[in-house]
């Protein structure tokens, strides 16, 4: 096939065709697995509260993301008029547009990736360091006070768990020794998964990605008792579905960087045969399921936190703790030797 | 084009792509639905109150505070970065000339904490 056109399309062109192909095998199949996340969410928290969650709408209520997609589609879109217009529609772009963007950088399988660039890990952090201009624009265009008071706290929420993170991101790479994302999993081929080596990193990781996506217990930037919505507040239609999915396609997102960084991405569990025969996309796609899972049960299970309770967490525990293990690691890792491209 | 245009031209790509995913969803949205704006629908809402005075007030001191410590420490995020990559030929000088800096940001955030920065009441 590609020899056949190589003499009719300029190779440049044909080149940009196909990363516009790969780039669209990735951002659709997203936007099918962000709208069924929703479904999973619902018929998981509803099995968990004895529901049977959704159901009407086609068999096993499968049909209920199509359907709620639509009708928010159709929706009308309300401006506020005191709004800033133009900041009050690019924050809901913005929001989504970063969650799938951060994707580029991701490697399903071996050799799977859009862009194989060396910095990966640090794209990815920058990219969801990112997600919070969106919020604070929605905040702050829009004018109202509930919103205006959403977007702060999402704002100083986001920042706070985003130090710790960094720090995790630190030690996972010590022992990885590059930042090129496929090199982060290759490494776990030799250590075993990080998580063995890390799991109070894991810990924090996992904790700070709830916070960092605004997810229940750390929900505080859309409490609906005090703030009815938080910044989202005069969003309708689908620019409320813009950010609604955006904070569903993060939890896509933390859910892959935690199963990079600490359960060997695309590696089977143990390297011998019946493991081995299974895809590494397969065993990609089961991890994310199973941390998404817990997102979704943390969801159902634990009560919100105080925001003093928050940022207590954030920066009197988390904080000093991952910089505390950070230095151990890095200890650890030079008394014995053990650190990746030594000498030279 | 250079080597590494060519391995972050997917990023351009997949920016516009994931932009225009995006404008278009609004876009469409935007024609599909009935747009019937009028004035009360457009005024921000306040729990049915008419809005009392104006949002761009003044706010909690202590979300400046915040965002002054993160970009401290996200700093020293960015610092460690290449050093925890580079590690391994660096050696000894190097792991100790950065257990001073990360020793010096302690002692900062040792005085922030008893300062009382960190409280949140």
């Amino acid at each position: 096939m590609v020899e056949l056109l190589d003499g009719v399309i300029p190779p440049l062109l044909w080149r940009v065709l196909l990363i516009v192909l790969e780039v669209l095998a990735i951002v659709l199949p997203m936007l099918g697995i962000v709208a069924y996340l929703t479904y999973a969410e619902r018929k998981v928290i509803g099995a968990i509260q004895l529901r049977k969650g959704p159901n009407v709408v086609g068999a096993f209520g499968l049909l209920q993301p199509l359907a709620d997609g639509l009708k928010l589609f159709t929706k009308e879109m309300i401006i506020p008029t005191q709004a800033n217009r133009g900041v009050f529609l690019l924050a809901p772009v913005l929001t989504f547009g970063l969650a799938l963007a951060a994707w580029a950088v991701v490697p399903f399988d071996e050799g799977w990736v859009v862009a194989d660039i060396n910095v990966g890990v640090l794209y990815l952090f920058a990219i969801s360091s990112l997600g919070v201009y969106g919020i604070i624009m929605s905040g702050w265009a829009s004018n109202s006070r509930y919103a205006f008071l959403g977007g702060l706290r999402s704002a100083a929420q986001m920042v706070s768990y985003e130090v710790s993170m960094g720090f995790v991101l630190v030690s996972v790479l010590l022992m990885a020794g590059s930042l090129n994302i496929s090199k982060v999993v290759e490494a776990q081929k030799e250590w075993g998964w990080f998580i063995v080596w890390q799991l109070p990193m894991f810990v924090v990781f996992v904790i700070s990605a709830l916070a960092e996506t605004n997810r229940v217990p750390f929900d505080l930037p859309e409490a609906e008792a005090e703030l009815v919505a938080g910044y989202n507040v005069e969003y309708s239609g689908m620019a409320f579905g813009m950010f609604f999915l955006g904070e569903y396609a993060n939890m896509i997102l933390m859910s892959g960087m935690t199963s990079i960084l600490f359960l060997g991405g695309w590696l089977p569990p143990l390297s011998i045969a019946p493991f081995t025969w299974v895809p590494g996309i397969i065993w990609f796609a089961l991890k994310i399921s199973a941390i998404l899972f817990f997102f979704l049960w943390a969801r159902a299970t634990f009560p919100r936190y105080r925001y003093d309770q928050l940022m207590r967490l954030g920066w009197k525990i988390f904080l000093p703790f991952t910089l505390l293990w950070l230095v151990l690691v890095a200890g650890a890792l030079e008394l014995t030797g053990k650190l990746p491209n030594m000498g030279g | 084009m250079e080597p590494w245009q060519l391995e972050y031209a997917p990023i351009l790509i997949f920016f516009a792509i994931a932009g225009g995913v995006a404008v278009a969803a609004l876009g469409a949205s935007w024609l599909a639905g009935r747009q019937k704006p009028d004035s009360e629908k457009g005024a921000p809402y306040e729990c049915g109150f008419d809005p009392f005075g104006d949002t761009r007030s003044k706010f909690d001191v202590r979300f400046y505070l915040v965002s002054i410590l993160f970009i401290i420490f996200d700093l020293e995020v960015a610092f460690l970065f290449p050093w925890a990559v580079t590690l391994g030929k660096i050696g000894l000088f190097g792991f100790w000339s950065m257990i001073v800096f990360l020793a010096v940001l302690t002692v900062g955030f040792i005085y922030e904490w008893r300062k009382g920065a960190l409280e949140w009441e």
